[in-house]
Formats: C-alpha cells, structure tokens, sequence
C-alpha cells in the first residue's frame, strides 16, 4: 500500500558485532590512540617512581627488557591459534556436511554436536581437556604422548570446530535450490554437486565469517594461561612479580593488549571490507 | 530427598561415581550458590552492557565528532582485545592504583572487590558489542520515520527513545541475544579473580572431594543446559517480538 519503505534491512557484519569501521581516518587514529595511551601511562609510571623516591627507574628500559621474553609467549599463543583453527576448520567442515545430509539421524546427530559445543564455555571444555584427556594415547604400532600444549589445541578447537560447522551449513543452505537441480539435469551424483557445484560457490562466502572466527579464537588464547599453559599472558605476570613495582602493572598489561589488538584489528577490519565486496546484491 | 542422597552414596560406594553435590550438603550449598553466582553476574552485566550499548549508539549519534571518534575507539579497543586480558587488567593493574580503603572492620581493602571489577570489565567488553548491534538496529529504521517524527516536534533524545529505539530493539534482538548468550559463557572468566562462580565454586569440589571427572562432566552439562534455558526463551521472546512481514 504505502510507497514508503517501513523497515530497510539491518546490516550487520559477520563480526558478532557487525560494523561500519570503514572509515579509513579510522584506524590510523585509533593506533595512535592506543599508542599514545600506552606512552602516557608509560610516563605517569615514569613520574610517580620518581616522586616516589624509591629509586627512580626507566619504566621503558624495563618494558625492553622483558619484550623479547613475552613476545615469545605472544608467537606462542598465535601458534596455538593456527593450529586449533587448523583442526577446528578441518573436523567442522564435515560436522557441517553432516548437518546438511540427507540422512536424518547424521542430521540429527551432526545439530545436537553443533549446539552442545557451541553452548558449552570455552574455558570450560579448556578445563574438561586438560583434565580428561590422558597423558598418552596407546596405538596399536606406538604410543603417542599427549602434552599439555596438544591438549589446549584440541580444547580451543572444539568451539571453533562447531562454529565452523555452522558457518558452513550458512554458506551450504546459501546457495539457490537450482543449483542443485541443474546440477542432478547434469547426471552429476549428490556427492559431486556438493564438491565440485555447491562448496566452490559458497567457499567466497564463507570467508568473512570464518576470519572473524579466527580473530575470536586468537582472543581467548590467553585462557590457556589459567589452565598452566606458559604463555604470553604467563611470561607477563611472570615479569611483574620478578620487576615487584605497583607502578608497571598498567604499562605491562596495556603492552600485552596493544600486541593482541595489533594482531586482531587489521583483521576485523580486512574481514570488513571482504563482507563488503561479497555481499550478496539482491 | 533421602532416597536421592542414599542412591548417590550408594553411587560412590558400590561404582566408585563420586557425585557429592547429590548427598553431601555442603558440597550442595557451594555448587548452588556457585551456580546462582553466575546467574545473577550474568544478569547485572546483561543490564550494565545494555545501557552501555543504549547509551554509546546515541552518542554515536552525536554532532560532535570527538564524541564519535571516542565511542568508535572504545568499541574498537574492546572487540578486538582478550577479554582475559581486560579483566586483568582491570582488577590487577588498575585496582593495584586505586588508593585503599578501610572498611567496617578497620581493615585495609581495595574499593573495588574482585566481583565489582568482573561486572565492570565483562559489562564493558559485552557493552562494546551491544553498541554496534543497536548502532545497526538503528540504521535500519528509514530516514523518513526519524523526519516524521522531527516534524511532530519531537527532540533529539525523544526521537531516539520514542522511535529510534523501540523499533531497533526489535529488529537487532537476535543479534543482541547472540552476544548475551556469549556474555554469560564468558562470565566463567571470573575464574581468574577468584570470584566464586559456578566454575570456581566446581573446582573447589573437585580439588577437595577429589572428583574430578565427575564435576567436570556435572559442570559442564550444567553450563550448556543453562545456556539451553536461555537460547530457548530468548529464541521464543525473538519470535513473539518479530515485526511481521519483515524478514531481512
């Protein structure tokens, strides 16, 4: 009836969160907000020991010092990143296809996998992980240990795992019913339409969502600190009780989080502009 | 009651299966208070993030754009930082500098304990989200409504709360029940700080009782039935809630 449109259609980016940071002034001004922040308290520590008076020191130097030792535990937690990102995209890409089988208990089966790990906290399966999973697995021809590092992968991977199956199932259900039938016009069996017609069409769509998982996962890396895992955040608390001064707290943790929003953000914001150029015009 | 008690003793006597929380009373007052805890973090911080998220998409809304950029910052920081992190940073560096004070009892405390700085740190960081998912909402209500309201000789703040927000609500509650529903799994994060939720309440059990396997399997049936609770009744709320004829 009426002319005017009632509702335009919400656009919210993959991002759980969605977003406009297209802006480009954006992201310069953001780093050099971060950055100043972290001078700032950097020289209010600097003051404060000297007014102190309990010895002045270089809140810098000190900061220098450990870098190299925390960085190691910042590569550290990106290591596990890839790696649970690695098994969670390889072992949700098939809990995904089960969810789209035609059979109805892998069907079944695949969706209440998908909502159990996806409901369960992270830190939680971390916990159950680390805890239940034995220090080695027997083989028939050897036996394999288990370490600590190996079972957090597993641990981060099983969210990552069902978000991936979800993500596919998206791009799988994405794809026009056509697609399908012309393919079968084609002779082409199911399993060949799905890998050769439906899964190269959807792969570009599947993208975005999929790093924006990756800079989700990349954040909860630090969980493995409270399960005793030596990692940046480790090495960082580490530092601070052997340095045993107030005053570095805010710089340390504020070096730490600069690191990680470094890492993260110029992710969000190419998964942004990937959002952009696949977005689907209707 | 007793016949539940008796069965899991028996449980633990005849199969080894140590459920205590089922028969011993204290292990139970701890677990549920662990588990109401969690409940009600999981609620304050609920509210806290959606006056947050209310509050920062009006102000993104601003003239000034300082006030945007300041906004923008924010949600930026917050989105792509560790939560973990952020929490530590909150209760160990910044309630490190926060001047003592003494309490009822004489005694030297910080002014923030460990559950102020977990409502603060996990409502900022679920805040940061909200904001951009109400920022959306908005966006999409057409340009038209906010001008036939101006019109009617509404202000700016009327205009937002009479208009704008009521129908962003309805159009971003899925994507808002999505964050909640990440928000309460992150409550487990207080873990870190000692504050006594239902992860830190199991492994006080756990490490006293010496049940492992058998609290952790407890926990974590009990985390995914509670979130089960909630994406059901949220998923109900979003269909009684939905605008009609509009489908995105």
């Amino acid at each position: 009836m009426t002319a005017l449109p009632v509702l335009i259609s919400p656009r919210l980016a993959v991002q759980t969160q969605g977003g406009d940071i297209a802006r480009g002034w954006l992201s310069g001004g953001l780093l050099i907000a971060v950055l100043t922040a972290f001078a700032l308290s950097v020289l209010t520590a600097d003051a404060r020991a000297a007014i102190g008076g309990a010895g002045s020191f270089d809140v810098v130097a000190i900061l220098l010092k450990w870098s190299p030792l925390i960085l190691e535990g910042f590569l550290f937690n990106l290591l596990v990143s890839v790696l649970s990102m690695a098994a969670g995209t390889g072992l949700g890409l098939w809990l995904g296809l089960g969810r789209v089988s035609q059979l109805a208990w892998l069907r079944h089966a695949a969706s209440a996998m998908i909502q159990f790990f996806r409901n369960a906290p992270r830190l939680v399966l971390l916990f159950y992980c680390m805890f239940l999973l034995p220090f080695s697995i027997t083989l028939p021809f050897a036996t394999v240990p288990l370490p600590d590092a190996a079972k957090a992968v597993i641990g981060l991977s099983l969210p990552v795992m069902a978000n991936v199956a979800e993500i596919v199932r998206g791009g799988v259900q994405s794809i026009p019913v056509e697609q399908w039938e012309s393919g079968e016009a084609l002779a082409f069996s199911r399993s060949q339409i799905l890998w050769m017609v439906i899964l190269p069409q959807c792969l570009r769509r599947m993208i975005p969502p999929w790093m924006n998982l990756y800079a989700i996962l990349t954040m909860s890396t630090p969980l493995i600190s409270i399960v005793g895992i030596q990692d940046s955040m480790t090495l960082a608390r580490a530092a601070l009780v052997a340095e045993g001064r107030t005053e570095l707290f805010i710089p340390m943790y504020l070096m730490l989080l600069s690191w990680f929003f470094l890492y993260c953000y110029p992710i969000a914001r190419w998964t942004a502009a990937l959002e952009r150029r696949f977005r689907v015009r209707i | 009651m007793e016949g539940i008690a008796d069965f899991f003793r028996w449980l633990n006597d005849a199969r080894g299966i140590n459920l205590s929380i089922f028969y011993d009373a204290l292990d139970r007052s701890r677990f549920l208070e662990g588990l109401w805890t969690t409940v009600w973090l999981s609620l304050i911080c609920t509210v806290l993030s959606l006056v947050i998220g209310i509050v920062g998409a009006w102000l993104q809304g601003a003239r000034f754009g300082a006030v945007r950029g300041l906004v923008q910052g924010y949600i930026q920081f917050f989105r792509n930082t560790p939560p973990l992190v952020q929490l530590f940073f909150f209760y160990f560096a910044i309630g490190n500098q926060l001047p003592h004070v003494i309490d009822e009892h004489g005694m030297l405390v910080p002014p923030i304990s460990n559950i102020g700085w977990a409502i603060l740190s996990l409502s900022l960081f679920a805040g940061a989200f909200n904001i951009e998912i109400f920022r959306s909402g908005i966006e999409a209500v057409p340009r038209a409504m906010v001008e036939a309201a101006e019109s009617l000789g509404y202000s700016r703040l009327g205009v937002f709360w009479h208009v704008l927000l009521p129908l962003a609500f309805r159009i971003s509650l899925p994507a808002l029940n999505n964050n909640l529903v990440n928000l309460v799994k992150t409550t487990t994060l207080a873990y870190a700080i000692a504050v006594p939720e239902l992860l830190y309440a199991a492994a006080q059990i756990w490490s006293e009782v010496l049940n492992v396997r058998e609290m952790m399997n407890v926990l974590l049936v009990t985390y995914v039935a509670l979130i089960a609770v909630l994406v059901a009744g949220m998923s109900r709320w979003e269909r009684a809630l939905r605008i009609p004829g509009y489908n995105p």
